[in-house]
């Protein structure tokens, strides 16, 4: 098959970017979004000329490190899944695609598709852990956690901080992001002792990163590629509204 | 300058060495370990949950990744489960007996006391995890659930849905983010280490390119630690990441670490097979597969029915057949083997022929679609995603992959390389697996390493080395930075016409051949001479595009590509040199009359450790002998 | 406790739960409006004397006066800063973007909110002060409706404002208790449909007052 690609090309943070025109040829559909990419860039550079930057590790779909925008929708047409995973056989033969990086104030674009998306760790930073001491750790069947409970915080923890929340939110709100982990650490036992003080901290720092408010709309958990629901911002809501009230 | 690999191993009985090595190890007073700065490379499970360790006990510690955030490390794609000997289910498992199927797993090639240790350290690990909040997978009455997975007859695997590594690398990663908050820890993101700094005999730092703008810096400290991982991708086509790469450990090693054992690679049986040429990498289904999962070909060669239409007395479940009592639960290079033996058969499935089916039409059958889905439902989605295939109602293709680098640079007791002041953790070192790892044995030895043991080390050398003060103006530092900058300068200039991954994808092309599953003198005298060949022609017909001051993508593969280069030919040389068979390393002249891996104990119990020598000249073989004084070698028997 | 009550309001979640708290208030005003209008159809004495009744009472009546103006306020003032710091938050748009699963009533609360704001300052001129409304009689609240809804224009508007109230109260109405922290997979859908049937009766019982006085129903 053939396809036709718009992407977006901007030599470095300070510079002015555009959209450049390619013409694939002889696409194989089982090929991923980032292979075809591979295939441009090793024509582009017999040619000489830069290839395309876009971010990839893993390749499947769970280092978190690809992501750009298809035709307007993070990670493009196919729910649940990174660029990586996406096969070409999601498209049609002669289809154009339009490949932009994450769009925020928080995630300046370095080069052509790669964002910094350093804002995450710093959200980490400021609260998303359990203050465990390596060694303090009583027997891990010390406190018994309900399967349910399990369960749901690893709904939460399967987030892979890729950024397409951010990127598909009208208001670039990083609120599931957040909200993944404040519901991940708050769903278990051990993560109660801070959970007030995660809430207030994290969330602090998520407004200190020009990330937009949540609007409850919905955008981002049509986009997350491991399905994180709407239901971890209401978990943030609820923790950082209670920790203000209890706060003396 | 010869090197010498004192193992330093304690004396004393093996399940006391450990509290006796701590104990006689020396202590650095908590207010000055904020003096002492400690450099770590790599920021997977080993290398995020030493520096997270480092950090809580006071040093000033400074953690590099080439990533753009410790959290997407390649850790976090590991996908089955962490072994630990905690006996919950009282099924008969014990420290002893993980140390056990360890050693044995491994072929005997590995050092017992760093194996017993390991498998102590085990439980440490699981609780150290679920009090960081890894929301492993629980029983209804709220206790661990564990499940047994290739190579044990016990339950002792603990896991996360099919994403353990994942959480495991976010635990570490989340306690690391901790310790930058603190100040005890100073990330250094999209940062590649380029050259290992050695003063004096000792390790001093590092010289590192930052992939954004391009500035080649250099870093001190009392001490460097490597958690890089394993160098898989020397291959092109491995489930490793696509950033997965040896420069930093190859840099070491140039600079004088001995490189351990680099032939011991790791062959995953379950992987999804390759599609066409423009394939990027390989995508591992995990191993816990094949708890339920039967797998078989067909009994003819040459079948090209669908396997729905293939009756059951003409299919051959080779595994079960030859061993009856594992059935398709052999470790590993067992079972890579065998499908690649039916592949050559000509009983390969699917368009290339290089392919098994892996069947759960049986237990879908037998434990009903939900549990099954439950089990294994995102692996499940994955390979539909992938081949757009049901594997509930079609049986899957699966094919070996290069998978885990077993060997990698050679480490004492203490986990530091020949250089003293460079430690190398997980898998960038030699130490715990052998010749073969057991499946959900990587976890666990990259967070002991990190956690329990670097730390405890890494201290200890500090308190009793008397090192001089310096900083980035040492001369040794300044010419590092000229050699990280020339190579740079070198490969931009060369403005060949054909690309870095063209010359990467011939050179995985020629060691998966000749080095790969099985290997033979007159295969890898051949490799050998088609890797320097291949070299030469990279050096002279290289393109490498854009500029070095900035993010440069091309520029820091070709890096890499060069040191794989140089790899691969000392992967060949000591494939060429165990002239015999042992684990993931099978070399076709010695065998069983039926096939399987013959050792040769009376001239291979040892580790062999290669020492660089320069440019061009071949590098010398040292040997660290191995004895096995708590489970005595046997030849293992999976039958 | 002053830092406290700061760092609540400087996040968007302090933000986000003002505005559904006093859209909460909003919303229970205009239900209160609705069934005190809908007396219309019980004829011109009884609405009348509803209107009546509630200025016999200046001093609650005032109260809920200002306490409805501050409610909206702190509405109107914090989906402002809201919405400056989410426009500012993308200072480049994208060439291309696809919304796939946001309602467009969700998407369009910054449309629909100014509207009804318009909406509402113009009804109060209408019906409460009477400066745009040259019928307009002091007291005869019957008398006033059915002369401002015989003018057509003033009925479409109306109308427009109702349906575009109803699309802002069907995402505000579940959408608050997601802004407080209520989530729930069962009873979060049950919401969602309820603020729809509430947001649309709400609406219809509205718009069926003009349409009663253009049709002759009410005259």
């Amino acid at each position: 098959m053939r396809l036709v690609l718009h992407v977006w090309r901007q030599k470095n943070p300070g510079s002015r970017g555009r959209m450049v025109r390619y013409e694939a040829g002889d696409v194989n559909p089982d090929m991923s979004m980032l292979e075809l990419l591979d295939v441009i860039n090793e024509g582009l550079m017999v040619k000489g000329e830069e290839p395309i930057a876009f971010e990839h590790d893993c390749r499947e779909g769970i280092c978190g490190s690809c992501g750009f925008m298809i035709n307007g929708i993070a990670h493009g047409p196919l729910p649940a899944s990174t660029v990586c995973q996406l096969t070409m056989r999601h498209f049609k033969d002669g289809q154009e695609l339009y490949l932009e990086p994450w769009r925020a104030k928080a995630f300046p674009v370095i080069k052509d598709l790669v964002v910094d998306r350093g804002a995450f760790d710093r959200i980490i930073s400021a609260g998303g852990f359990i203050s465990v001491p390596t060694g303090s750790a009583p027997d891990g069947n010390a406190i018994p956690v309900p399967k349910e409970d399990a369960d749901r915080a690893m709904d939460a923890a399967a987030c892979i901080g890729c950024g397409a929340c951010v990127a598909a939110c009208p208001n670039a709100s990083a609120a599931l992001f957040t909200g993944a982990k404040i519901a991940h650490l708050g769903l278990l036992p051990q993560g109660q002792p801070e959970r007030h003080e995660r809430a207030l901290r994290m969330v602090t720092q998520f407004n200190r990163e020009n990330f937009g408010s949540c609007t409850n709309i919905g955008e981002c958990e049509a986009v997350c590629p491991k399905e994180i629901k709407l239901e971890v911002i209401a978990r943030m809501n609820h923790d950082f509204i209670q920790a203000s009230r209890l706060r003396r | 300058m010869s090197i010498q690999l004192g193992s330093r191993v304690p004396h004393g009985p093996i399940e006391k060495q450990w509290d006796q090595a701590r104990f006689e190890m020396k202590l650095v007073n908590p207010a000055n370990k904020r003096k002492h700065t400690v450099i770590v490379v790599g920021s997977g499970l080993a290398g995020a949950s030493a520096a997270a360790t480092l950090g809580e006990l006071g040093y000033n510690v400074k953690c590099f990744c080439f990533q753009d955030s410790p959290r997407r490390a390649h850790s976090i794609a590991a996908q089955g489960g962490i072994n630990a000997a905690k006996n919950y289910h009282s099924d008969g498992d014990s420290v002893f007996r993980l140390f056990y199927d360890t050693v044995k797993g491994g072929d005997f090639r590995s050092r017992e006391a760093n194996v017993y240790r390991l498998a102590q350290i085990s439980v440490n690990i699981i609780d150290q995890c679920v009090a960081q909040g890894v929301p492993f997978a629980r029983e209804y009455g709220g206790t661990l659930a564990n499940r047994s997975f290739g190579g044990a007859q016990v339950s002792r695997t603990f896991y996360a849905r099919g994403q353990t590594g994942q959480q495991l690398l976010l635990g570490a990663y989340q306690a690391l983010e901790r310790q930058v908050d603190a100040g005890h820890v100073t990330m250094f993101p999209r940062t590649e280490m380029l050259d290992l700094v050695v003063i004096d005999g000792h390790a001093r730092g590092i010289v590192t390119r930052n992939l954004v703008t391009g500035k080649i810096e250099s870093h001190v400290a009392d001490a460097v630690v490597l958690g890089t991982g394993g160098y898989g991708n020397v291959y092109y086509l491995s489930t490793n990441a696509k950033g997965s790469n040896c420069t930093a450990i190859w840099r070491a090693h140039k600079r004088g670490a001995a490189f351990a054992n680099p032939c011991f690679t790791q062959i995953h049986p379950t992987c999804i097979p390759v599609s066409g040429h423009y394939q990027s990498k390989l995508t591992l289904m995990s191993e816990s597969l094949r708890n339920d999962g039967r797998i078989w070909v067909p009994l003819k060669a040459g079948d090209k029915r669908p396997p729905n239409q293939i009756p059951e007395n003409e299919r051959d479940y080779y595994l079960e057949r030859r061993y009856p009592s594992f059935g398709n639960l052999v470790p590993r290079d067992v079972a890579s083997r065998n499908a690649k033996a039916v592949c050559d058969e000509g009983r390969g499935v699917g368009e290339t022929g290089h392919g098994v089916y892996l069947d759960f039409s049986d237990s879908i059958k037998s434990l009903g679609v939900d549990l099954i889905r439950e089990r294994y439902g995102n692996l499940f989605d994955m390979y539909q995603r992938i081949t757009d295939e049901n594997p509930y109602q079609v049986p899957m293709r699966i094919y070996p992959a290069i998978h885990y680098t077993m060997g990698g640079l050679w480490v004492d007791y203490y986990l530091m390389s020949t250089i003293p002041g460079l430690f190398v953790i997980g898998e960038a070192n030699f130490s715990d697996h052998g010749a073969n790892r057991l499946g959900a044995s990587a976890l666990m030895q990259g967070l002991s390493d990190g956690y329990f043991i670097l730390p405890y080390t890494v201290g200890d050398y500090i308190a009793k080395s008397k090192l001089d003060k310096i900083d980035t103006g040492h001369p040794e530092f300044a010419k590092s930075r000229a050699g990280v900058a020339d190579l740079t300068s070198r490969l931009l200039s060369i403005q060949g016409s054909q690309t870095v991954d063209s010359f990467h994808r011939r050179l995985g092309r020629v060691l998966w051949d000749y080095c790969g599953m099985s290997r033979n003198a007159q295969g890898l005298e051949l490799a050998l001479g088609q890797i320097r060949e291949l070299r030469e022609q990279y050096w002279k017909d290289v393109t490498v595009t854009g500029g070095a001051d900035d993010l440069n993508q091309s520029l820091e593969r070709a890096g890499r590509v060069a040191d794989f280069f140089e790899l691969a030919e000392l992967m060949c040389l000591d494939a060429l040199d165990r002239n015999e068979s042992c684990g993931g390393h099978f070399r076709e002249e010695c065998q069983t009359p039926d096939g399987e891996a013959q050792r040769n104990d009376q001239e291979f119990s040892y580790v062999a450790a290669w020492e660089y020598q320069g440019p061009e000249q071949p590098p010398a073989l040292h040997k660290e002998p191995l004895h096995f004084e708590y489970v005595q070698p046997s030849q293992r028997s999976y039958k | 406790m002053e830092i406290a009550a700061d760092r609540f309001y400087t996040s968007t979640i302090g933000k986000k739960a003002v505005m559904a708290a006093s859209g909460c208030v909003l919303f229970l005003f205009v239900v209160g409006h609705l069934i005190g209008n809908l007396q219309i159809y019980e004829g011109p004495e009884k609405l009348n004397h509803y209107a009546v009744l509630l200025r016999s009472m200046p001093a609650l009546l005032w109260s809920v006066r200002a306490i409805l103006l501050l409610m909206l306020a702190l509405h109107v003032w914090s989906s402002v800063q809201l919405a400056v710091r989410n426009i500012d938050a993308r200072p480049t748009g994208y060439v291309k973007k696809k919304a796939t699963q946001s309602s467009y009533a969700s998407r369009t609360m910054y449309w629909s909110g100014p509207i009804i704001l318009a909406f509402v300052v113009y009804h109060l001129l209408d019906f409460t002060f009477g400066n745009l409304n040259p019928h307009f009689e002091e007291g005869n609240v019957y008398a006033n409706v059915v002369a401002s809804f015989r003018v057509i224009p003033v009925s479409a508007f109306y109308i427009v404002a109702m349906l575009l109230l109803a699309m802002h109260l069907y995402h505000g109405l579940w959408s608050m208790f997601q802004s407080l922290g209520f989530y729930h997979p069962r009873y979060t859908p049950v919401l969602k449909r309820s603020a729809a049937v509430i947001a649309i009766l709400i609406a219809a019982g509205n718009i069926s007052i003009p349409v009663s006085v253009m049709a002759g129903i009410v005259r």
